[in-house]
């Protein structure tokens, strides 16, 4: 199996990139974490043992018992019993004490020190955690495509997944998966019509940052409540 | 006399050529309100950042219940007791006033690292909260958010706040700033309450409410302590006068 493999080397990698990259904010985090991950993009393509710039062909997906994953509506039902499984985790984590640290972590960092908190390790444990999930939902990718390839290693995919969140609603648990319905559909439905559909994902996430900043989420659910 | 719960000695900060605090001492005992004042650019934020812990000092060292804290950070001083409030609110106006009480909360009824139990459901952590909401009188506002009440409102639940910690002591920046004088009874009498159970250091404009609370003032005046006594010797110190008070006080 090397979705649990997968999954756990991801966590560590975050957990070396995030011990140093979390220590600056902001600008210089975007900054750092694109850094480190143009770093593993070009040490990718330069390394010929695993295909270099034409990826890693997959031949076979991995097996699972009693399920035949190379059937392709199978594969989809295993990846939705799993991104359910991840909403119900993440749900259950914004809910307990730990969400209601990183909540504030988020909002107002100053807060949380101020509250005996000390924001560094609830932050890298995000980290952590977020790349476990994003590395589950890249091995699935990568078995669903027959292949790794570097493109999902390069900056436009990290720019691709920052539009779907910012669309979607940023710091609300059904952001993410609202976003990329709406990009899918986007994407789908104006990519049918015209080659340049990026154009017209540009004006609607325009017009999200300057007039609905909590994205599709926050338009549909209204103002976030918690506690 | 009893041992300080916080000392400040000698403590020193410099930006560029500015001193923004000079060798600062001051002290608060158990039981007292110690205000501190000055005009503006005196030093006081960077007194109150160097105490918190978001300021390292150049020189000096900070001492809770006679434990040295100079090296330890935000966080570490918050768990050593030190409940802190924000000149400017810095409340999450979307949670509610539990919501935004639950987190100091977190680190001293257990750890906030708990990933699966809800908080709704965490007993131990809802009392702790609720205590400190009920000790400045808002149990019954717990569930209202915080963007919906009043600025008076929103200057206690900050107290109840730094009081979900249980603080050793209070570290109280401008808690009248904005309140009208309704507020500013309520604040007042908040506070003249709260002293019998936790010592206040309190940095205030208001001299009405400095001079109804406080047992001991100091004054500093270009980064260091022009004066330090009882209000009586601080009102009458011609320095204090010529530097700061006037002459209508």
């Amino acid at each position: 199996m090397i979705w649990p493999i997968a999954v756990l080397v991801s966590g560590l990698a975050a957990l070396l990139i995030g011990a140093i990259s979390l220590r600056t904010q902001g600008v210089y985090f975007i900054m750092i974490t694109l850094a480190f991950a143009q770093m593993i993009y070009y040490f990718a393509i330069s390394f010929p043992a695993y295909g270099g710039e034409d990826g890693l062909p997959i031949y076979l997906r991995n097996e699972l018992p009693l399920i035949d994953t190379s059937n392709d509506l199978n594969f989809f039902f295993v990846a939705f019993a799993l991104l359910l499984v991840a909403i119900g985790l993440t749900a259950r984590l914004t809910g307990a004490r730990f969400g209601a640290a990183l909540t504030m972590a988020r909002l107002n960092e100053a807060r949380l020190a101020t509250s005996g908190v000390e924001p560094f390790p609830v932050k890298l444990t995000a980290f952590v955690i977020s790349a476990m999930i994003t590395g589950l939902a890249g091995a699935l990718y990568a078995d669903w495509n027959n292949s790794a390839g570097t493109n999902m290693l390069s900056w436009q995919l990290s720019g691709e997944i920052m539009v779907i969140v910012i669309l979607g609603g940023v710091g609300r648990l059904f952001g993410p998966l609202a976003g990329a319905i709406l990009f899918v559909g986007l994407e789908t439905q104006i990519g049918g019509m015209t080659p340049h559909w990026k154009l017209y994902i540009g004006l609607v996430l325009l017009g999200v940052v300057l007039f609905a900043r909590g994205g599709l989420i926050g338009a549909l659910a209204g103002k976030a409540r918690h506690g | 006399m009893a041992d300080p719960v916080l000392q400040i000695q000698e403590v020193s900060k410099s930006y560029g050529g500015l001193r923004a605090t000079d060798a600062v001492s001051l002290d608060l005992l158990p039981g007292e309100i110690h205000a501190l004042i000055g005009p503006n650019g005196a030093g006081k934020s960077t007194l109150i950042g160097q105490v918190a812990g978001m300021i390292a000092p150049d020189a000096g060292r900070v001492l809770i219940e006679g434990a040295d804290v100079t090296g330890l950070s935000v966080a570490a001083r918050a768990r050593r007791g030190l409940g802190r409030t924000f000149q400017v609110s810095s409340l999450t106006m979307d949670l509610s006033a539990l919501g935004n009480v639950l987190v100091p909360a977190l680190a001293v009824a257990g750890s906030p690292f708990g990933f699966w139990r809800p908080v709704r459901r965490d007993r131990v952590l809802r009392q702790t909260a609720m205590a400190a909401l009920a000790r400045v009188g808002l149990e019954a506002r717990a569930d209202v958010s915080v963007g919906q009440l009043s600025h008076g409102e929103r200057r206690q639940v900050e107290v109840a706040c730094a009081l979900a910690l249980r603080p050793k002591l209070l570290l109280l920046d401008e808690p009248m700033a904005g309140l009208g004088a309704e507020g500013t009874a309520a604040m007042t009498e908040l506070l003249a309450g709260l002293a019998h159970e936790v010592p206040i250091l309190l940095v205030e404009h208001d001299m009405d409410a400095v001079f109804r609370l406080a047992n001991r003032i100091s004054v500093l005046v270009y980064g260091r302590i022009l004066a330090s006594g009882s209000l009586d010797d601080v009102r009458h110190n011609p320095a204090v006068r010529e530097a700061y008070l006037g002459d209508d006080a």
